[in-house]
């Protein structure tokens, strides 16, 4: 596992199980208090802070716990998780194993996509060396009582089962809808049980943590984002690819590094906002401009139109369909989209379509319904020279949405 | 995991072993992988195995796109739409595809040896144009690699 990537944290150099062992040394209480110390948010979009989960799964009393690694990054523009899962497949279950020592679980998933099965023989042999090395099975590394395993569970093409609930549905064997939340997957994960759910990077973000220190880990990144994201570019730039930057760095800067000049916008994913030059200042961040860490670059000469009707219609195939405002708001959005782009969108029609869309983010169940508004909202709010409304009133034009 | 299990009494070939509703899917992608989808009889046996409704097991098949209750290719090529696959020319590649094919997207070629699909963003992005060639993620393809991929497939 020698690294051949570069980064302040999640790329920079650690000695084979050297998170474990500190982990081990330190016992539950340190190691927890480290990683809620260290201020390290969830990485797979929504950043809520792991220290909590995991503080609320190891006070939990239960029989049985589970730790559950999400490797079903299926939000448009990303392939970081592809990158850790093939090139650092070790320190990732480094980091559910030392989740599972905290919080008292026995037992680990590791929810692959679909996509990513030609990883499995890889996967399975780094697991099958790790159970040879002690860090995995019986009594890990001596430590008696301190019992873990992984499993691992191949998803089968729904972007849904990325959304934990959607997930935990899918590894009990049901379909992949999320459920309400509360109750969480803390208290009430895997069959019922407490469970610690984290992202793929968020994992390989610990044993970093435990062995190099929370004050550490806090020196990068902004305040209220501590540490390092991968960001998976792509797009019209010159270097696609996978990049660890430090939270803060802004558009402008992270442009350059991936080699894109005259572009229009920057768009974090599907789900997340798409901006135009005039926002390259932002800073990447949770406070600012959030991403899952998918990035994806516009050249001077895309429509943007197109790009929110590929992102609605990707969306449109995904929605689950339990909750209504998702289920049935995709379509409606879409449509108008079609006839914003026909010029023939009358201009109080669209603003039923904003509050449709505000409807759809407060009343979507999961999180896939909440945000699928947000490529029409930003794109056509940031992109308003790009179509041309119809001047009839909305009376005078009969729809069939 | 290689334990006698109620789901190997379907067929020898399957090695699934959770019989709790959590091996339900597992046990359905093992299916799939070894007969290309999955049938009436098999939801039919699998339903018994796992003591539930029939229904059950059809909702949950057909909830899961790499899951299919009906026939297709031996292969299936899926071809990935995502924004940046888009503008790499997916869309070039696709019509190859089609074109030494001889079918359009979402057909199985008539020797029931191929199935053209779309499918979401793979994870492929830096790899534009990208798909997914049974479980292998092939990048970068061209116009002229296409009838090369497919000569690939026995």
């Amino acid at each position: 596992m020698q690294s051949k990537r570069e980064g302040a944290v999640i790329f920079s150099g650690i000695e084979k199980y050297a998170g474990i062992k500190q982990a081990l040394e330190m016992g539950r209480k340190e190691v927890l208090s480290e990683v809620r110390d260290s201020g390290l948010r969830g990485r797979g979009g929504a950043g809520f802070p792991a220290g909590v989960k995991w503080n609320l799964v190891a006070a939990a009393q239960s029989e049985k716990k589970f730790v559950v690694c999400n490797a079903d990054e299926g939000e448009p523009g990303t392939f970081k998780d592809r990158i850790i899962l093939t090139e650092y497949p070790g320190l990732m279950f480094e980091g559910m194993i030392i989740a599972a020592f905290v919080s008292g679980a026995e037992k680990g998933f590791l929810y692959l996509r679909g996509e990513y099965k030609s990883f499995l023989p890889l996967l399975n042999r780094v697991l099958g060396q790790m159970r040879k090395d002690g860090v995995l099975g019986k009594n890990i590394l001596g430590k008696k009582g301190f019992n873990f395993d992984i499993e691992i569970r191949l998803g089968s093409g729904a972007y849904v089962c990325g959304e934990e609930t959607g997930l935990i549905e899918s590894l009990e064997g049901n379909r992949g809808e999320p459920r309400n939340r509360p109750p969480f997957p803390v208290n009430t994960g895997y069959n019922g049980f407490p469970t610690v759910l984290n992202n793929v990077e968020t994992f390989i973000n610990i044993p970093h943590i435990v062995k190099k220190g929370a004050e550490w880990f806090k020196s990068f990144g902004t305040e209220k984002s501590a540490g390092t994201k991968l960001l998976s570019v792509s797009g019209d730039c010159k270097n696609p690819g996978v990049y660890e930057v430090e939270y803060g760095i802004t558009i402008k800067e992270l442009l350059k590094i991936a080699g894109a000049t005259e572009v229009k916008a920057v768009s974090a994913g599907a789900s997340g906002e798409c901006i135009s030059v005039s926002q390259f200042n932002r800073k990447i961040c949770f406070e600012d401009f959030s991403t899952g860490g998918s990035l994806i670059v516009f050249g001077k000469n895309r429509t943007m139109i197109d790009v929110a009707e590929n992102f609605l219609k990707f969306f449109k195939d995904e929605s689950c369909g339990q909750c209504t405002p998702c289920r049935e708001g995709i379509p409606v959005l879409l449509e108008g989209l079609i006839l914003i782009k026909k010029g023939e969108c009358p201009k109080d029609y669209l603003d039923d379509l904003f509050s449709l869309s505000e409807t759809m983010q407060l009343a979507s169940k999961c999180g896939l319904g909440q945000s699928s508004p947000n490529p029409f909202v930003s794109i056509i709010n940031n992109f308003k020279s790009e179509y041309k409304l119809s001047k009839i009133a909305k009376k005078e034009k009969v729809f069939n949405g | 995991m290689a334990k006698e299990c109620a789901v190997s009494k379907l067929d020898k070939g399957f090695l699934v072993c959770d019989e709790t509703r959590s091996g339900l899917i597992p046990a359905l992608q093992e299916i799939q992988d070894k007969k290309g989808y999955i049938s009436d009889n098999d939801m039919q046996a699998v339903a018994d195995k796992f003591g539930i409704h029939p229904v059950e097991v059809y909702s949950v098949a057909t909830f899961y796109s790499f899951l299919t209750t009906r026939k297709r290719g031996r292969h299936v090529i899926r071809i990935s739409e995502c924004i940046s696959n888009t503008m790499a020319g997916s869309r070039k590649i696709e019509k190859e595809f089609e074109k030494a094919l001889g079918i359009k997207i979402s057909e199985t070629t008539k020797n029931n040896k191929i199935t053209l699909e779309r499918t979401g963003c793979i994870g492929m992005c830096d790899k534009a144009p990208a798909a997914m060639i049974d479980d292998a993620l092939v990048g970068n393809i061209t116009v002229a690699k296409v009838r090369e991929i497919i000569k690939s497939l026995k």
